[in-house]
């Protein structure tokens, strides 16, 4: 019998049904030889689960076990307790277990905790009166229990550090004798004591001291000495290592522990094991949150990792690039990771990997223009997994333009918008979301800035609708827009002729079987026919952002109402029959409840749709003559088009000015979206709140973009400018990156080809890594003609200007870049310091990079010839550090240089 | 916690699948088979460990090692540490099984399944790690076997 239980087993595992076993699995646990009883349990955990009808059979036998002499049996019941006791079935079998907490055997003292510690995961109040019973556990006689102790507090900590900081001292004393190899001998693995003790105790104190100064304190000195202990060469050694630099990058960070935590991790990233490389990047993403500049010295290691065949280590390491993207950086980060969703079919990754994408751009772009490009790449190849609330806040980005802004910057960058999806159309298959946010556009702003003809647009809308033909929303977006641009058409008094594709299109929606479309179609129509005076009033032109009052009360139809009832009509009662009552109201319900079921519709900025609705009833209704419009409905209508031209001209009624503000300059999260719509008085709050932050935000980048945009957009493959360009935003605030000597083989072959003279290339491979993609072409012939006509005085000078500058401009590196810098410029210092502290401003304000370039080369090359090596390598290294923080002296008027020699 | 042990061979059969939380048999299957679909499709030389969110749900790591005609692969979250997990398999594997076993294959996984699981449940209780010394979990399975024995000598032959 055990046998064929076994092979029961077995069979379930290999995907059959087994179902028929069960209860024999149930009555082997009840039988008295130990090895079909283990054999019943073993069953019975694999086929049931907690919530089984059998199981009420089964409590009976594991109460009985756990009383049993044979603490094997005891042990048997105690596994099967684990797995297969629910919340209801706990308070039966707790009194037991409590008691076998006292066990003398250790083996079932190790088990009844665990046992507890499922309870405990199960539903935390039925054991909450016995998380004393843990900590007794944890000064228990055998190690092992003390052990398996850690489990339950580990999770109790994690879920309420507070009530456990008392225990620090306990644990930090339990890791050092562990560390000190007190433990017996048993417990070594690989020369290591206990390590899955020790890993559990760091991931411990990592959670007790984190953020807590007087706590961290008392660990320094035990992750210190396990820091020294560990040894490297073993897989569980470097577990135990990786755990602390968790831990250290957890606490209240230490400098020295932080230094050990960095060697480690350049241990780890220069092994050529992939699970070494793994860890270093995790631990490497810890530690960056602690200490940035960290990441400056494995910027070659980490491009490694990113182009690494492993795809578990190279999502790690976009993970890391994630982690430390800014602003200097994100276009880079955000094209590789595009260039990487691309190439994968994990739809889940990807869908992971877009939102990065659109979240990194929200919050770093460093232009409208860039940010849209982005989008639409992200659109195009993962269009159906993108949320589709990234395509409102594109479509409402592009609506509203970029804050504060003059009107020509949005017009431009809405005639941008277009062009380059007028050119994705021509794209064979898209995703639906992205189409609707062309529709939208190309229906919004297709025509707005008179390049394109409105047949043009038309047909191009006519051929999305037409090769998209089983998608309702995208048919039901171009036929919006198309409405949209003939009502843009005739309001602007043209003659509109519409074109034979649109008409039989048109003639197929008016029979569609989807209402909305019928709908939609039937509106269009009814725009046409009407003149332009009406058309405007219907659609202004560039009027997404308006909001649209909604009158939930409907206080505009009480006249109606009275006007009915006293000719007998019965009085409203119930939502179900005003459907057949009132054809307005009735409209306008709808609408109300399609608005309030989405957050979104209250600010038009996204959906036409909603505009349409809104609007369009009272024409439709009409047959072809002038607008019967109910009168009711007229006042909010005009007062519609009253405020379109006030808010055009900046000069808004207070209350719809403000809000638009607000929504206008935020383009970041999209997460209090929900909140917009729940009450007038807390969205304006919050919009406000959250401008301010994106609003600096903007300025922020704003102001880098006349750095950045000297970099170049598209990014060659060479490890090196990638580098740069990661790396090169962190550099700024360190003062002397030590990269210059981790740099390995593949820099130098980049540079060669760039260098001017094969004597630079030691010089240049030492610098390269840290600047900027755009000076690495500093050997281009302009730069080399110009060059050799200055003397090599000025050069020199040159070279001690930036030098100087650093100490100006970065404080904290004064010292280091005086003491540092080469004798020759030992000797010009003392005369020419004040002179250049007066100039600084002028040159920090000339940034010409190819003369930056120029300085870099020639100084270079003098030097170079003149004197040897560290001098070198640490002037040029400033000299990096220099042009990274944006400095940029300017050879252009030399006369600079000589007016600084006096 | 750890949130499965499993053991496939090269061809994608398992041969042990330890949940340690409950799964009905077919969504276990596809683990399983998802599983295999991503281990066969690794490279040579690459890290032992995957990101299983998608397969596994959020918070979920996967570590494998390759054993002759064995995958043997834990899952866990983020409670775990990796290298300690691909230490996990090695004792499990090398330590553990070797001694058992004498040049284990896939073949001692088959005929000696439940002492497998005896093993297992030695070294990991509830999802947790329980003991991780290799005497100590010979010791325990032997005295286990041995009691049997002695115990009931009748049921042997059933």
């Amino acid at each position: 019998m055990k046998e064929y239980i076994i092979r029961l087993v077995y069979v379930e595992m290999l995907g059959h049904d087994a179902s028929f076993g069960y209860i024999h699995a149930v009555k082997m646990i009840h039988d008295d030889s130990l090895l079909v009883k283990r054999t019943g349990y073993l069953a019975v955990t694999l086929f049931l689960n907690e919530d089984h009808d059998l199981i009420i059979l089964i409590v009976n036998t594991i109460q009985k076990d756990l009383k049993s002499d044979n603490y094997l049996v005891v042990c048997a019941a105690l596994n099967a307790v684990c797995k297969l006791i629910n919340e209801e079935t706990i308070p039966a079998v707790l009194p037991q277990i409590v008691e076998l907490l006292a066990h003398p055997k250790e083996a079932v003292r190790k088990k009844a905790i665990m046992a507890l510690h499922r309870f405990y995961q199960k539903s935390p109040s039925s054991v909450s009166h016995l998380v004393s019973n843990f900590r007794k556990r944890l000064c228990d006689n055998d190690p092992g229990v003390m052990g398996a102790t850690l489990c339950p507090l580990f999770d109790l900590i994690t879920n309420d550090v507070n009530s456990y900081k008392d225990l620090v001292i306990s644990f930090v004393s339990i890791l050092k004798q562990v560390a000190e190899r007190r433990l017996p001998k048993a417990y070594d693995y690989h020369q290591m004591p206990a390590p899955f003790i020790q890993i559990k105790l760091l991931k411990i104190l990592a959670l007790l001291g984190s953020s807590d100064k007087q706590a961290s304190e008392n660990m320094y000195t035990v992750v210190g000495d396990i820091f020294r202990k560990c040894d490297s060469s073993s897989n569980i050694g470097n577990a135990v290592l990786y755990e602390c630099i968790c831990c250290v990058s957890s606490i209240y960070p230490n400098h020295k522990l932080l230094v050990s935590a960095a060697d480690a991790i350049s241990r780890f990233l220069k092994s050529d094991s992939h699970n070494l490389k793994y860890m270093g990047i995790d631990a490497l993403g810890r530690l960056i949150k602690i200490s940035p500049e960290i990441a400056e010295q494995h910027q070659l290691a980490v491009i490694d990792c990113l182009e690494d065949p492993d795809d578990t280590l190279k999502r790690k390491t976009f993970e890391l690039l994630y982690k430390m993207t800014k602003s200097t950086n994100v276009e880079v980060i955000v094209d590789r990771m595009i260039d990487y969703m691309n190439s994968i079919n994990d739809n889940h990754y990807k869908t992971e990997i877009a939102s990065r994408c659109v979240e990194l751009a929200e919050q770093f772009a460093p232009s409208n223009q860039w940010f849209i490009q982005t989008m639409n790449k992200v659109f195009e190849h993962a269009g159906d997994l993108v949320n589709i609330k990234v395509a409102h806040n594109l479509m409402r980005l592009i609506a509203e333009g970029f804050g504060e802004d003059d009107d020509t910057a949005d017009s431009q960058l809405r005639s941008s918008a277009v062009e380059s999806y007028l050119h994705i159309l021509g794209e064979p298959k898209l995703p639906s979301v992205f189409l609707q946010v062309i529709c939208w556009v190309l229906g919004e702003y297709g025509t707005a800035d008179g390049k394109y003809s409105a047949s043009y647009i038309t047909g191009k809308l006519c051929d999305v609708a037409e090769a998209y033909s089983n998608d309702e929303t995208v048919k039901a977006y171009a036929v919006t827009a198309l409405m949209k641009i003939y009502a843009f058409e005739i309001a602007a008094g043209r003659k509109v002729d519409m074109l034979p594709e649109c008409h039989s299109l048109m003639e197929e929606f008016l029979a569609s079987h989807s209402t909305d479309l019928q709908q939609r179609a039937y509106e269009l129509q009814a725009v046409i026919g009407l003149d332009a005076h009406a058309v405007e009033s219907i659609l202004p032109s560039d009027a997404s952002c308006e909001d649209i009052e909604v009158d939930k009360a409907l206080s505009f139809l009480n006249d109606y109402i009275q006007e009915s009832i006293e000719k007998g009509a019965q009085p409203y009662i119930p939502e179900s029959e005003r459907t057949g009552m009132l054809n307005i109201s009735n409209f306008r319900n709808q609408d109300h409840h399609e608005a309030s079921s989405h957050g979104l519709r209250f600010e038009a900025y996204e959906l036409p749709k909603q505009t349409v609705q809104a609007r369009i009833p009272p024409a439709s209704l009409a047959s072809t003559e002038l607008v019967p419009v109910p009168e009711a409905m007229y006042p909010r209508e005009s007062y519609q088009t009253t405020t379109v031209p006030s808010v055009s001209s900046d000069a808004a009624s207070t209350e719809l000015k403000l809000r638009l503000d607000g929504v206008q300059k935020r383009w970041g999260r999209q997460t209090h979206f929900p909140s917009t719509s729940t009450s007038n008085s807390t969205s304006l709050k919050t919009v406000n709140g959250i401008t301010q932050v994106d609003g600096s935000n903007t300025a922020n980048s704003r102001t880098r973009e006349t750095y950045d945009s000297r970099k170049q957009v598209e990014i060659s493959p060479e490890k090196q400018k990638l580098a740069a360009s990661l790396f090169g935003g962190p550099s700024k605030t360190e003062k002397k990156s030590a990269t210059g000597h981790k740099s390995s083989k593949p820099s130098s072959h980049m540079v060669k080809s760039h260098a001017p003279k094969s004597s630079m290339e030691v010089a240049s491979e030492k610098t390269s890594v840290q600047q900027p993609p755009d000076l690495l072409d500093f050997g281009e012939p302009t730069v080399r003609s110009t060059a050799p006509s200055l003397d090599p005085f000025k050069d020199l000078e040159g070279l001690l200007e930036p030098t100087t500058q650093v100490s100006s401009a970065v404080n904290h590196s004064s010292t280091a870049a005086v003491t540092k810098s080469p004798d020759i410029m030992g000797l010009y210092t003392e005369t020419t310091a004040g002179a250049h502290h007066k100039d600084s401003d002028i040159l920090s304000g000339l940034s010409k990079p190819p003369m930056t370039n120029m300085v870099g080369g020639t100084t270079t090359m003098q030097v170079a010839q003149s004197s040897k090596g560290p001098n070198l390598k640490d002037s040029l290294e400033k000299d990096a550090l220099v042009r990274q923080i944006g400095v940029t002296p300017s050879s252009q008027n030399p006369n600079l240089f000589k007016d600084i020699l006096g | 916690m750890i949130k499965a042990v499993m053991v496939m061979n090269t061809q994608g059969k398992p041969r042990l699948a330890k949940f340690f939380d409950f799964l009905p048999v077919e969504k276990q299957q596809e683990l399983i088979r998802r599983v295999f679909g991503v281990l066969c499709s690794r490279p040579e030389n690459v890290s032992n460990f995957i990101e299983a969110e998608s397969i596994f749900g959020p918070d979920s790591r996967l570590v494998y090692n390759h054993f002759a005609t064995l995958y043997f692969v834990v899952v866990f979250d983020s409670s775990e540490n990796e290298l300690a997990m691909l230490d996990l398999i090695q004792l499990l594997v090398q330590q553990t099984l070797e001694r058992c076993f004498k040049n284990v294959c896939e073949l001692d996984i088959v005929f000696n399944y439940s002492k497998i699981h005896t093993i297992l449940d030695e070294i990991i209780l509830g999802g947790q790690v329980l003991e991780t010394r290799s005497t100590e979990i010979m010791r325990a399975v032997e005295e286990i076997s041995k009691c049997s024995l002695s115990l009931s000598p009748l049921f042997v032959c059933v």
